[in-house]
């Protein structure tokens, strides 16, 4: 794609930078706009029956404006996916039962935040409490708890490739099993949630910390009595997202009903700890995988069987095993696949997307299961991936379990993994310290991964470009940047294509009102979806320009060429006319749509970016503390960008990865109580935890879209979290320890030696 | 109600050097600096990330040394220098050089641990001009970020003491 000379391909540092590096790019939190605060009073209990809630001291504190129960405050019920029960929305305000920590049962708006705090603080609740439930293999026992009256059990959601010929692991000369769980995790942005709602008569403009501001706008506005079009939901400077900021929050519709209420702006500014119970939650899935294989190393059949948790109100989560299953064939020929999940509803925070949603399961599950069945056999975890990788030849190719993989070189990657990370000496290192009995153990980890990017129908998208009378270019998308970098990626692009320098591309995206439509950003889709759209369009202006360019040049329009903010004459660059120019010229002949040209882009599928990984592991025998020494990871994600933005994708996403491994969890007791509910118990990883991490990439282009784009969002912490898992339990796999469960801290691994 | 001696009627004047201009103000005992920094100075670029302090997003300067703002109230600034990142350029066209240098090495991404982020790496050159790369994960150790995995943050500040990170 990149020509001689383009600015594509290369490290270029950000547009967005200067305004964030000094503080002001506003977030929502940071919008000067005079509003009201809302604060929530949330439920203590896991499960019960909603008794009296008192708000009667509430509503005479200082600056309270109002207080809303489901007494006084009539919502309907908000289904959070339309694959779920109607049985199963979320009100609001919880009326009658309360079923997970976190529930809201009344909303304080006051004139301070601290004002609404304090009176949020006299509303007295009164439970009956009911059994809890927050385990997932309990909830489908049979004695558990029900969560929603009427229903059998607490099943929400079954998918599976509804295999039914003979055991798939039949006539393989070894078969290993595991029970491998993907524990709950938190999304953590470092901005929380939060929302501004100002109504204006009959319509509102909303300011939100979203990832998806036009899907924001087309499910809260129902919810608010609104027409879509007279709701304006406008994303400022978001602080990350990372998936949980993709959905409509209950949080949102309570704030915009108080300002509707009260006729004046409210504003809603989350609290860490109220994030941690509130905001979606990621993975928790146990997922129970049998893999046959003959001595060779060949793959004979999986089978799988997961249970995934959806928490008390079902949602995105509940429908992600979906994509589980979508990858569970990986990055290799398994001749046959059995693959059943079902989620079930628990007294807990509800799952959603969080980066990978649904993915890294499969690999997590496939990668540790893989290894397993190498030690059964004594081959080396490298090689029996080599032995059964998919081969390039073989794509595009609708795998077993509907996936549908667009190009990849798997073994490359491989190759340039163990390349990079010494694979042989480490192996050498490994070998000399346990001839040793060296108590510092040494653990290597690999993985491969293959993973689906602007996964569910994402890759469409919409996409304009319009030249203003200035010479600079105005670009309209509907993907939603909060972090990654589009205006300096897309920027490059119309600097491409047309030659305006990127200071004089005006990105535009988040706001309804200014952008016809979009998805938002999830599912690593923006490139290939968001980029390839003002790329497509870009270049229809390009032709209208030069069209124009030919008249007033008078030349051939094959001979107009793009010159530096300009479009000129091949080989004459002194016979040129500037962008500006060249507007004013469409404007005087007024050229039908301007010097402009929306469209919508089409990949017709998704991309399958792929890579595989090491992880380098010294594990303390004594104390069964692990340190990750090094971590060296080869991501394909088909033709680059900007490689500066691509590492960091990769940086960010392996911290996450890594941290799944060995660190985060979000814990419940027995009663359905969080535990890890702040950033003091929950243990996301500082930088003394991690080391510099060795990134590079290949390139495999995909066919799907003009700029050979596969997603790198999510990558890094697919391919990360099972080397690192790997690597763990490879240190151990010489004094009996078969598996250690995630996250591998301290105390689970002295235990695992113990045991032993 | 409870006895909170400090709820109604309970404000203290204060008189704080920010950003080398003099602020004189009337808070409510109780209130953070960080939220007299956001709410009643308008200085939003020193964020909030966590009701812990375990974050570091609202780290300032306070008579030049790093200082978490939440945990500190505003009353205890009282007479004292207090920089906030809005107050660290030398001027409002030109980057400090570690705003420079987290730019050059793609040290940021979604950017809202960046402004504490940046104001404790200052902090820590001037303790430790020249930090080996495990002093500077040591010593940024309080300060979060969800979108970098800190390796090019470690890198910017490495760069930023003018140590080769090529």
């Amino acid at each position: 794609m990149a020509a001689q000379g383009s600015i594509l391909g290369n490290a270029v540092t950000r547009k967005e930078d200067p305004g964030l590096l000094t503080g002001s790019n506003e977030y929502v939190d940071d919008l000067d706009i005079d509003a009201a605060q809302i604060v929530f009073v949330r439920s203590t209990m896991a499960h019960a029956i909603l008794l009296e809630v008192d708000i009667s001291e509430a509503v005479n504190m200082p600056g309270v404006l109002a207080v809303y129960t489901a007494e006084n405050l009539e919502l309907t019920a908000v289904n959070q996916s339309e694959f779920m029960d109607p049985s199963m929305n979320r009100p609001p305000l919880a009326s009658g039962r309360v079923r997970f920590v976190g529930d809201i049962i009344a909303a304080v708006v006051a004139e301070s935040k601290s004002q609404g705090v304090d009176a949020a603080e006299q509303i007295i609740v009164d439970y009956d409490p009911l059994p809890a439930n927050a385990d997932i293999e309990a909830a489908v026992a049979d004695d558990a708890p029900i969560l929603w009256e009427g229903a059998e059990n607490n099943v929400c959601f079954a998918i599976g490739n509804e295999y039914d010929g003979p055991d798939v692991t039949e006539g393989a000369d070894v078969v290993v099993s595991e029970r491998i769980v993907t524990q709950r995790l938190a999304g953590v942005p470092m901005e929380p949630n939060g929302c501004v709602a100002i109504p204006e008569g009959d319509s509102m403009t909303f300011y939100a910390s979203t990832q998806a501001a036009h899907g924001l706008r087309d499910g809260l506005a129902p919810n608010l009595g609104l027409e879509p079009d007279n709701l304006r939901v406008i994303a400022p400077w978001v602080g990350g997202g990372f998936g949980p900021k993709a959905g409509l929050y209950i949080e949102y519709i309570l704030c915009g009903k108080a300002a509707q209420q009260l006729n004046q702006p409210v504003r809603w500014a989350e609290q860490r700890g109220e994030n941690m119970v509130s905001m979606a939650q990621g993975r928790a899935m146990v997922m129970n995988a049998e893999m046959g294989v003959n001595n060779d190393g060949s793959i004979v059949g999986l089978k799988a069987r997961v249970v995934a948790d959806a928490g008390a109100y079902p949602a995105i989560g509940a429908v992600l095993p979906m994509l589980t299953m979508q990858l569970s064939q990986a990055v290799y020929d398994i001749p046959a696949i059995d693959f059943f999940a079902q989620s079930v509803v628990t007294n807990t925070t509800f799952i959603g997307a969080y980066r990978g949603a649904g993915r890294p399961e499969a690999t997590q599950m496939v990668e540790r299961v893989l290894d397993k069945a190498a030690a059964a056999i004594g081959m080396d975890p490298a090689e029996i991936r080599r032995k059964n990788y998919l081969q390039p030849d073989a794509f595009p190719l609708t795998t077993l379990v509907g996936a549908n993989y667009d190009s990849g070189e798997y073994e490359r990657s491989l190759d340039a993994v163990l390349e990079a990370s010494g694979y042989s000496e480490l192996r050498a290192e490994q070998t000399r310290r346990r001839e040793t009995n060296d108590p510092m153990l040494l653990g290597i980890g690999v993985s491969s991964y293959v993973e689906v990017t602007a996964p569910i129908g994402l890759h469409v998208e919409y996409g304009s470009c319009e030249i203003n009378d200035d010479g600079s270019a105005t670009i309209k998308v509907g993907t939603s940047s909060h972090g990654q970098g589009h205006d300096t990626a897309f920027s490059m692009l119309v600097n491409d294509v047309l030659g305006i320098p990127m200071d004089q591309v005006n990105h535009v995206d988040a706001d309804t009102e200014t952008v016809a439509r979009g998805s938002g950003t999830m599912g690593s889709r923006s490139l290939q979806a968001g980029g390839s759209a003002v790329y497509e369009a870009s270049k229809v202006v390009l032709e209208k320009g030069k069209q124009l360019a030919a008249t007033l040049l008078e030349a051939s329009a094959d001979d107009i060429v793009v010159g530096d903010g300009a479009l000129q004459v091949a080989g004459v660059p002194a016979k040129s006319v500037s962008w500006a120019e060249l507007a004013s010229a469409a404007a005087e002949q007024e050229i039908e749509g301007g010097l402009a040209h929306e469209l919508d882009f089409d990949g017709t599928d998704s991309t399958y970016p792929f890579g595989s990984h090491v992880a380098v592991v010294e594990v303390d025998s004594e104390t069964g503390e692990v340190e990750l020494l090094r971590h060296i990871a080869v991501d394909d994600c088909g033709t680059i960008l900007n490689p500066m933005l691509v590492h960091g994708q990769q940086h960010g996403g392996i911290a996450q990865g890594v941290a799944q491994a060995l660190w985060e969890h979000v814990q419940y007791d027995e009663d359905a109580n969080p535990v890890s509910a702040s950033l003091m118990d929950y243990l996301m990883p500082s930088a003394a935890d991690l080391p510099s991490f060795e990134v590079s990439n290949t390139e495999t282009a995909s066919p799907r879209n003009p700029l050979g784009a596969k997603g790198i969002g999510e990558s890094g912490t697919i391919g990360s979290t099972p080397a690192v898992h790997n690597a763990v339990c490879d240190a151990l796999v010489h004094l009996g320890v078969e598996h250690i469960d995630m996250p591998c801290t301290p105390q689970a691994v002295w235990k695992a030696l113990q045991d032993a | 109600m409870p006895p909170y001696c400090w709820r109604k009627g309970s404000t203290v004047e204060i008189s704080v050097s920010v950003n080398g201009t003099q602020r004189t103000s009337e808070v409510e005992a109780r209130t953070l600096l960080v939220y007299y920094l956001r709410d009643e100075l308008g200085l939003t670029g020193t964020n909030v990330g966590c009701d812990t302090s375990s974050c570091g997003a609202c780290t300032v300067h306070v008579n030049g040394e790093s200082v978490k703002s939440c945990t500190m109230l505003a009353v205890q600034a009282d007479g004292e220098n207090v920089t906030t990142i809005e107050g660290l350029a030398p001027s409002s066209d030109e980057l400090h050089p570690m705003q420079e240098s987290f730019r050059e090495h793609h040290g940021l991404q979604c950017g809202y641990c960046t402004p504490g982020m940046v104001m404790a790496a200052c902090s820590l050159l001037d303790e430790n001009p020249r930090p080996s790369e495990a002093d500077v994960r040591e010593g940024l150790e309080g300060n979060l970020c969800r979108c970098t995995g800190y390796h090019n943050i470690v890198k910017a500040v490495l760069a930023c003491s003018g140590q080769d990170v090529s």
